[in-house]
This record gives structure tokens, C-alpha cells and sequence, in this order.
């Protein structure tokens, strides 16, 4: 269990206040103006040190990320954005760290804003968390009262600006690209990658998109020191992280814990158990709705972080963890998550735009018994011709749990195709002009 | 990309109140000059709060000459994003979560209710006209499920009872206070001490 001092959000339940005031006594914004006057590049390595991967999903180096910005400023002003928008069905982490640790990250905004030579940085909140955006404005207002933001914030004699935008309910805009197309004034829609937004973002100016978590854990990282970051974890996969449980628990919640903690004891002691006993365990998403489920034989032995969750064919992801257990249809449950991405999809690949509807109505049939075993195949196969074939890592989002599915739960699936398939023979049907289709091979 | 009802009856004018234009500017001035399309989302909503909460064809035109866009523009941004209504709601307009850490946890309950309570169809408004409900897609309250939004607020830890409670105390204007409804704080671990006294895992 990860000890008391360790923690890093140490108000992650509002048990000591959220105003700067608290926050300070809580050693924020200690000696914030040394740390940034110890230069770029030291920030730069101590974060390399520290091992930091990016909390939002893809688990992408953060010092390395921050190293591709142009080094010297040309013409063009460098900007910060903040990923705020958290959408991912399971993850509910950043919504605590915006309403109760505000001033994390509106420090971890500065040093890493200075790091990464922008003046301006925008923080883009999901448009449903507007208590949230509230809170977060009054916190930058505090801070601003503060001298900790604004010309020459917090007397390192940096000028800093923190500017709040909402979505409006698209997930879509969680991407990073789709997500300065937002900024921007249009539709949420990816853009092809490369040029990467640190070279082009947003108004085509070097852009460094972060996650609310990866920036908030930056300024006690610098205070303490990145080894004392790594020394948590194991290599490659360091430090702290919050997982959220939720889903078939007896008490879910969220809890920050120590990287490549076992999976069965972030259930068992934080969120009591799963509904009905450990052996009423059907399955596991270990890392928000995007990531391949997994059965309860490999939950046993499971250790949460990326690496691992990888040699298992799924992922950490946000670390978003939905128990499901047996009393629960699986199918169903799926075919609820491949609605969600068929809602979800912002429509501009078409493999993505029919192959999420696709899913979604034969996953539909399954739960109802309509479908035939060929149909199951069908499946199989819509879900690698998504994969790959999109413009962002959407279309990989919305095929691999149903991917997870068929490779867990076959036996299952096909148990519900009671549906004898239409044709079962090649019949010389004069009429029907596509009856190759029918047959399996040509499907 | 979700089904979007532009409502068939629209008002011919509109226009920012004069409170609404000084918030307008200050927004713009966020954004760099030339790039002064960025604020059209946030005028968006300010439009739809002036309009009791829904945006009218009129409000898109005016926000494009506002901008100097095209209106098309406007258009695609008002129909992308789903939280911008293009058709009227009720006062009250309530969200209901259903996406799968909330169905594992009964969130068909609370739909059963509303459609009860409120109106049989998605989108319709309730026999008094002061609320509305539908289903939503993940609202990123996932350890609170079941949970509902109503308006800027967040009602989480439902079930029958409370959530029928809510919907009552929106029928008499008096709406109780968003938060968990099962008494615990926030997103913390509830019964924790007795867990770490017997030794699991």
C-alpha cells in the first residue's frame, strides 16, 4: 500500500480544502520561482529522470514529448494546452484533481509552460463539467490575486496566462488534433499526424498537449526530485498513478496508488470487493472502455501498469478499472460500449463511421439471440478493418474491445447465436444475384 | 455524431443582451486577434443561456456576423457538438448517464423513472412544461454511478428511491442539492477501516 507521504494528491477527497490558502500548507507553490530559475533543461532531465509517462492514455514519454518543441522561439509563439476533456467511460480521475487540486495543476501549467517556452496556455474542459470549470476559474483567480500568474508569475520573471475553454459533448475532442480543432472554432476532427502538434498545433504554432493528470504530478516530481518518482513503480513504469474502480464493486472509488500495483488488491481493500465475491468474477477493463477486457484468470495475477497490461494484449489506458461480474451479460455490456463509439464517432473515416454501426447492430443482435455464427465472423472481421485504417487511434479505441470480446469470450457470444443462417447450402436461387455472399468463404 | 431536430418554430430576431456583449468581448480577447473564430463555442453557450437554453437559427446567424464567418460554419459547430440543443428543452433538463459502468449499476432504473415521471419519448417535454429528460453518453462520473445531470448539475450514487425523490422536488421548483446520494464524500473509498481490519488479497 502506498504510504501517506508518498502521495502526491493529498486532497483527492476534499478532506483539507481546495482553496489556494490550504493549498499552500499542503506545500504548493513552495519555492516555485527557484525551481524555475534552475533553467529548461534541468526540468527537462529531472522529468527524464523521474521516467514520467503521460497520464491520458497512450503512456508517451512526457520529458521526451516536451523535448520536440523548437528549442529557440522563432517568429511563431508556443503554446500549452491542457487536456481537461475526460471522456473515456470507466475514468473519472481528472474531474477530482480539477475540482479539489486545482492549484497542482495551475503550477504544474507554469513550470511546464516555461519549460516548453509558452506564454499562453489554454486548459479544455469537458463543456458537462462546468462545476468544475467554475471551481477551476475561481483557482486561477485566487492565483492571479496570488501573483503566481500574469506578468512575471510568481517572480520568476516569466510572463504566464491561463485561459479556460469547454467542449461542448464531443469525446472526440479528447484526441489532441481534434482537440486544437476545437480550440480553434470548427468541428472536433483529427488531422493527420505527422506534422505532430509540438512542430505544428495550435494556429499552426509548436503546441505541447498534456493530460490534467501528467501536469499536475510535475511540480512535487521537481520538489522531490525524480528519483525519488522512479523509486516508486518499477522501470519504465514509474511513480503513482489514480485508479478509478468502478462497475460490479461493493464500494467503488477513486484511490492514488503506487504503478504496477496488483490488480486484485486495488479491488479487494479499496473498493471492497466485487459484488457477490471474488469467484463472481466475469471481467475486467483495466484501463478505460477502449482497452481490451480481460477474464478473471489473468485478473488473479494482474499487476496494473502499461507494460504488463501490454504482454496481456490490453492496456492501462486511464487507468479507468469497470468491473463487471456475473451477474452481468457481457454481450450486452459490449454492445452498450460499441454504442458508445458508434455515438461517439466524429464521422470523418469511413471505416470508423460505418464499422462502429456495424458493431454496434450485430453486437445489438447477439444480446437479443438474432444473429448466426457467421455473423460472429463477420464481426471478427469489421473490427480489423477498422483497426488501422482511421486517421486518429479512434478506430483502434472502438475495435479492440469488441477484439477483447471475441478473444475472451467466444464461448459466449456464440452461445447466443440460436439464428440458423439464412441460406445454409448454395441454392440456385434464380432472384437472389448476390448469393455467393451468403456462403462463408466469399463473407 | 449524434441525431440533431433543428426546431421547426424559430424566432425571427436575436440579439446579446448588453450584459451578454460585455462577456462576449472579454471572451474574444482570450484568443489571439486574428484568430477571434476560436470564440465561437463559447458563444454558442452564451447564446443558448440567454434562450432558455436552446440556440435558435437566428442566434447562429447573428454569432456568424458577430465573428465575420461564414454561417455554414456556425452551423457545423452548432450541429457537431451535442450539447448545443437546437430545439427547445425544459427548465429543468435532465441527463441520464447509460453507458456501461452506469448500466452495470442500474442506470435502466433511473430511465424507467424518468419515462414515469416525466414523459414516455426521449427529448419530450413533461404535461407541465418545466422538464425534459434523455439518455447521454458517459458524463465521466464513473466510481458515483448511477447518475444523472440536470442542468449544470451533478446528482450521483442514485437509485429508485432518490432519484424519484429528485424529480419530485423539481416538480414543486424546489430542487435538492446536487452531491452523492448515498451519504459518502466525494469519490472516497466508503468502509474502508473495516476492510484494512480483515485481510484481504
Amino acid at each position: 500500500m502506498l504510504k501517506e507521504e508518498n502521495k502526491i494528491f493529498k486532497n483527492l477527497y476534499n478532506n483539507y480544502g481546495w482553496e489556494i490558502d490550504k493549498a499552500i500548507e499542503r506545500d504548493d507553490w513552495k519555492e516555485t520561482n527557484e525551481i524555475i530559475s534552475k533553467g529548461k533543461e534541468w526540468i527537462i532531465n529531472e522529468i527524464k529522470i523521474s521516467e514520467l509517462r503521460g497520464r491520458g492514455g497512450a503512456g508517451f514519454s512526457t520529458a521526451m514529448k516536451w523535448s520536440f518543441i523548437p528549442k529557440k522561439q522563432g517568429s511563431r509563439p508556443h503554446y500549452l494546452v491542457i487536456n481537461a476533456d475526460e471522456s473515456e467511460p470507466g475514468t473519472c480521475k481528472d474531474r477530482e484533481i480539477l475540482r479539489y487540486e486545482p492549484q497542482k495543476l495551475i503550477e504544474g501549467c507554469l513550470i511546464a509552460g516555461y519549460a516548453v517556452g509558452a506564454h499562453v496556455c489554454y486548459i479544455y474542459i469537458r463543456g458537462e463539467y462546468s462545476f468544475e470549470g467554475r471551481r477551476l476559474q475561481q483557482a486561477i483567480d485566487q492565483a492571479y490575486k496570488n501573483k503566481f500568474l500574469g506578468k512575471n508569475a510568481c517572480g520568476s520573471g516569466w510572463d504566464f496566462d491561463i485561459h479556460i475553454h469547454y467542449g461542448a459533448g464531443a469525446y472526440i475532442c479528447g484526441e489532441e488534433t481534434a482537440l486544437l480543432e476545437s480550440i480553434e472554432g470548427n468541428k472536433g476532427q483529427p488531422r493527420l499526424k505527422p506534422p505532430f502538434p509540438a512542430l505544428v498545433g495550435l494556429y499552426g504554432c509548436p503546441t505541447i498537449v498534456n493530460n490534467v493528470e501528467t501536469i499536475a504530478v510535475v511540480p512535487t516530481i521537481l520538489r522531490r526530485g525524480g528519483k525519488w518518482f522512479a523509486s516508486m513503480g518499477r522501470p519504465r513504469n514509474t511513480g503513482t498513478k489514480i485508479f478509478c474502480i468502478s462497475g460490479n464493486v461493493n464500494n467503488p472509488c477513486n484511490v492514488e496508488e503506487e504503478m504496477g500495483v496488483p490488480l486484485k488488491e486495488l479491488i479487494n481493500n479499496y473498493a471492497g470487493g466485487v459484488v457477490g465475491g471474488w469467484d463472481n468474477l466475469q471481467a475486467v477493463i483495466p484501463g478505460g472502455s477502449s482497452m481490451p477486457l480481460l477474464p478473471k484468470k489473468i485478473c488473479e495475477t494482474l499487476t496494473m501498469d502499461f507494460d504488463s497490461l501490454i504482454e496481456n494484449k490490453s492496456g492501462l489506458g486511464t487507468a479507468g478499472i469497470v468491473v463487471i461480474n456475473k451477474d452481468q451479460d457481457i454481450v450486452s455490456c459490449m454492445a452498450r460500449i460499441a454504442r458508445f463509439y458508434k455515438h461517439e464517432s466524429c464521422g470523418q473515416c469511413t471505416p470508423c463511421r460505418e464499422g462502429s454501426g456495424w458493431m454496434w447492430r450485430i453486437l445489438n443482435r447477439a444480446t437479443k439471440g438474432e444473429t448466426t455464427l457467421s455473423d460472429i465472423d463477420l464481426l471478427d472481421d469489421v473490427t480489423k478493418q477498422i483497426e488501422g485504417h482511421t486517421i486518429c487511434a479512434f478506430g483502434e479505441g472502438s475495435a479492440w474491445p469488441v477484439q477483447g470480446l471475441l478473444r475472451h469470450f467466444r464461448k459466449e457470444v456464440d452461445k447466443k447465436c440460436s439464428n440458423d443462417p439464412l441460406i445454409k447450402k448454395k441454392k440456385d436461387i434464380p432472384y437472389l444475384i448476390d448469393q455467393h455472399l451468403l456462403e462463408k468463404k466469399n463473407a | 455524431m449524434s441525431l440533431k431536430k433543428v426546431s421547426a418554430e424559430q424566432p425571427k430576431q436575436f440579439e446579446f443582451s448588453s450584459n451578454f456583449k460585455k462577456i462576449a468581448e472579454e471572451i474574444i480577447k482570450r484568443y489571439p486577434e486574428k484568430n477571434k473564430k476560436s470564440a465561437v463555442m463559447p458563444l454558442l453557450y452564451l447564446a443558448q443561456k440567454q434562450n432558455s437554453n436552446w440556440i435558435p437559427l437566428a442566434a447562429i446567424k447573428y454569432i456568424s456576423k458577430y465573428l465575420s464567418m461564414p454561417y455554414i460554419n456556425v452551423y457545423e459547430v452548432a450541429t457537431f457538438y451535442s450539447m448545443f440543443n437546437l430545439s427547445p428543452v425544459g427548465k429543468y433538463f435532465i441527463q441520464v448517464c447509460t453507458t456501461t459502468p452506469c448500466l452495470i449499476r442500474g442506470a435502466d432504473k433511473i430511465v424507467k423513472i424518468c419515462k414515469q415521471k416525466i414523459s414516455e419519448k426521449e427529448n419530450s417535454i413533461s404535461k407541465n412544461g418545466e422538464c425534459s429528460w434523455t439518455e447521454v453518453e458517459c458524463l465521466g462520473a464513473c466510481v458515483n454511478a448511477p447518475m444523472m445531470q440536470i442542468n449544470e448539475d451533478y446528482y450521483e450514487d442514485l437509485d429508485e428511491k432518490s432519484a424519484a425523490k429528485i424529480i419530485e422536488s423539481i416538480f414543486q421548483d424546489k430542487i435538492l442539492k446536487p452531491g452523492s446520494y448515498r451519504g459518502r464524500k466525494n469519490t472516497s473509498p466508503e468502509n474502508l477501516k473495516k476492510i484494512e481490519g480483515t485481510k484481504h488479497a
